[in-house]
């Protein structure tokens, strides 16, 4: 029976965490991610879960001693935010190459100069070509909800790859939500038992982690990196039916709202997207056929299946909250590619929002939508790329 | 008991033949020495450096043990994650059986870049030896200088010019640094006091808790000697007593071997090329320096050794 709880989202991915039990935590504080191991740690403390947990000097200890952790062979897990990502940037190459299937929440969090605590993508955008599975959550529920999924997803002997569990600060993690738990049995049977493929520990039949590759190699080793990345899409729809089955809760690689006939849509990650379907309801009622597609697998992206589902609308409105400086947003970058292959295109526009925690209103939402029934009047747009929400 | 090569001579080689290290290259004698005293199975990660980069290539490997390397700056921590699971599988009684495990690092990545996770395993306390091979610049990256690096010496950061005699700055006691982390055992060895070094290594693995050991790595294309002189040379630094051989073992110091006649620093110097230009006139004073500098050293370290007897 599931427990119903008004939980923030640190606490509800703290939560996951006690229930999978995972052998080795390696932490460093950084805000907003903080409380969620805190938290963590006191389950430590209060013997409500066997992990060992380390708390090291910096992100970048953390994430060595998870690969280290993870290549003896075990279930490893961190967490971090913004500059605690950037300071493992060079290890997550490492774990990622490795084939080591450690997870981590990352609760999402600009990037400094000027210093920010506040939610923005930019560090998970920054880290989308390191070779990590991300997945983004919209809400308390799916960080809970992705976060158990991410274990089934990395382990998966096909896949072995980490997995970031992507939610927005302080929106998501601190706030208080209806969340839905799982009972611990329910988690500890989807989750099951891990098995290392290649342990360290295993002494009787030494392995080499991490040789030197020269140009001979290395790049029969990154192609093979993709290949794997190309056969993600697959378990991750696998692991959500499983999981749908056990908390009648749907996941796939994106979530399609009121899409199959809609003209014009906005694509928007994370929690905004939960401010931007109630906008998307309010034009539907005025008769207007708008809808959203919220991504849930970023990396790899399912470009084929974006495609398939944005073909038809005639307008779309990219939103980003993170930005490419000189360029467009990252997302929006993704979507361009996913439509590239279509003869009749829809329009694409592409805005940047909420950097640094500044707020995505309805009003936002509403004003893109407005400009978007414009350009599917007049067939034409203003700027490619705008900043919405900014003082002028 | 004393060690005897004859025994030591029957265990089988955990580093093997065929690696790519440089001929001449102090390094794989040293690691040969420490696995050779272990008497239980050894989990190993290394530094990004010239031990990796010439033992592990491709499909080949010249160890004989789980090995791990994962970046330049960290295997301290790399290893201590790996000692975190042993402990996290041990304690769910998955695993029993009695394993050590060590970390490798050059001067570089143990000094510099990878001061930091070095002290916070330290200090963290888990159960490691890290073992730094010092050959006093980053060698792998063309002879560059390090904070290992002596005063005086010619890299090619530190060239000694018409203005500047070399590196200006002196050099880093790390094994000082170490001991101030108050962990039960510090030590440093060199590869031609093999008994001394073996027997520090044997001590350290019976001790639960974080140890730290420096290992003088004579390099001869860094110090631009002869190919047939890493023993002779590390044997030079310790009769010199550049090297002291010495071990902190819960916060006492003790001095492990005092050459009989202590040597001048120029006989360490001189088979060097890196030092060559130190014996032009302009540049006597650096002579002096190098030698007052040891003198006060080694007398430091004597008075600490003998107040603690």
């Amino acid at each position: 029976m599931a427990r119903v709880v008004a939980v923030t989202g640190n606490e509800a991915s703290a939560e996951a965490l006690r229930q999978i039990n995972p052998d080795v935590c390696a932490a460093y504080p950084i805000t907003p991610q903080t409380d969620l191991m805190q938290r963590f740690s006191g389950f430590v403390s209060d013997g409500k879960v066997d992990t060992e947990v380390i708390l090291v000097e910096s992100e970048h200890s953390a994430m060595s001693a998870c690969i280290g952790a993870s290549a003896a062979g075990g279930r490893v897990v961190t967490a971090t935010s913004s500059q605690g990502l950037a300071l493992m940037w060079e290890m997550l190459f490492i774990a990622a190459g490795m084939r080591l299937p450690v997870v981590m929440p990352l609760v999402n969090r600009a990037l400094s100069a000027p210093l920010n605590i506040h939610g923005d993508h930019s560090d998970s955008m920054g880290a989308r070509d390191s070779g990590w599975i991300q997945l983004y959550s919209e809400n308390a529920q799916e960080a809970y909800d992705n976060t158990i999924q991410a274990f089934r997803i990395a382990e998966h002997m096909d896949i072995r790859l980490p997995v970031m569990v992507c939610f927005d600060g302080f929106i998501i993690s601190h706030s208080i939500e209806r969340v839905e738990y799982l009972e611990d049995t329910e988690v500890k049977n989807f989750v099951g038992e891990y098995k290392q493929l290649y342990p360290l520990l295993d002494i009787d039949n030494p392995k080499s982690y991490g040789p030197l590759i020269l140009p001979d190699l290395y790049m029969e080793y990154k192609r093979a990196q993709h290949e794997v990345m190309t056969k993600v899409k697959d378990v991750v729809l696998d692991v959500a039916s499983e999981f749908k089955k056990l908390s009648k809760r749907e996941y796939g690689l994106f979530e399609a709202y009121r899409l199959d006939d809609a003209d014009i849509a906005l694509v928007i990650l994370s929690s905004a997207a939960g401010t931007a379907k109630d906008v998307i309801d309010e034009f539907r009622g005025r008769g207007i056929k708008a809808g959203l597609l919220k991504p849930r697998l970023f990396r790899p992206f399912p470009y084929e299946e974006v495609a398939d589902t944005l073909k038809k609308v005639r307008a779309i409105s990219v939103m980003d909250r993170a930005d490419s400086f000189g360029g467009y947003g990252p997302l929006f970058m993704e979507i361009s590619s996913a439509l590239l292959h279509i003869k009749e295109r829809p329009l694409l526009i592409n805005k940047i929002y909420g950097l640094g925690g500044r707020d995505f209103l309805p009003g936002h939402a509403e004003m893109v939508l407005n400009e978007l029934m414009e350009i599917v009047e007049t067939g034409k747009f203003k700027t490619i790329k705008e900043y919405i929400g900014v003082r002028e | 008991m004393p060690l005897k090569l004859k025994e030591l001579s029957k265990k089988e080689d955990l580093f093997t033949h065929g690696h790519r290290m440089c001929s001449g290259c102090g390094t794989p004698i040293i690691i040969k020495q420490v696995l050779m005293a272990s008497d239980y199975p050894v989990i190993a990660s290394n530094a990004t450096g010239c031990l990796e980069v010439s033992s592990c290539i491709s499909l080949y490997t010249a160890w004989k043990i789980p090995w791990i390397h994962s970046a330049f700056e960290n295997a301290a921590a790399t290893i201590a994650g790996v000692e975190t699971m042993y402990s996290a599988l041990k304690k769910q009684g998955k695993i029993d059986r009695e394993i050590k495990f060590v970390a490798f690092g050059g001067d570089g990545g143990t000094y510099d870049i990878g001061l930091q996770s070095l002290s916070g395993a330290m200090e963290r306390g888990h159960d490691m030896l890290y073992i730094c091979y010092d050959n006093g610049a980053y060698m792998n990256t063309g002879i560059q200088r390090s904070s290992a690096t002596p005063f005086g010496a010619d890299t090619t950061t530190s060239p000694a010019g018409s203005v500047v005699p070399g590196k200006m700055q002196q050099r880093k006691n790390l094994t000082k640094i170490m001991a101030a982390h108050d962990i039960p055992y510090v030590a440093q060895a060199s590869p031609a006091h093999w008994q001394d070094l073996i027997r520090k290594v044997k001590k350290a693995f019976e001790i639960k808790g974080p140890k730290f050991m420096n290992v003088i790595s004579p390099c001869n294309r860094g110090w631009r000697s002869r190919t047939d002189d890493a023993i002779e040379l590390s044997r030079l630094a310790v009769d010199t007593c550049y090297w002291p051989l010495y071990e902190v073992e819960n916060g006492i110091t003790k001095v492990t071997y005092t050459p009989r006649n202590k040597k001048p620093i120029v006989d360490f110097l001189k088979p060097q090329g890196r030092f060559k230009h130190l014996f032009s006139p302009e540049n006597e004073w650096i002579l002096k320096k190098l030698q007052e500098d040891i003198d006060k050293e080694w007398d430091e370290l004597l008075r600490a050794s003998s107040i603690e007897k």
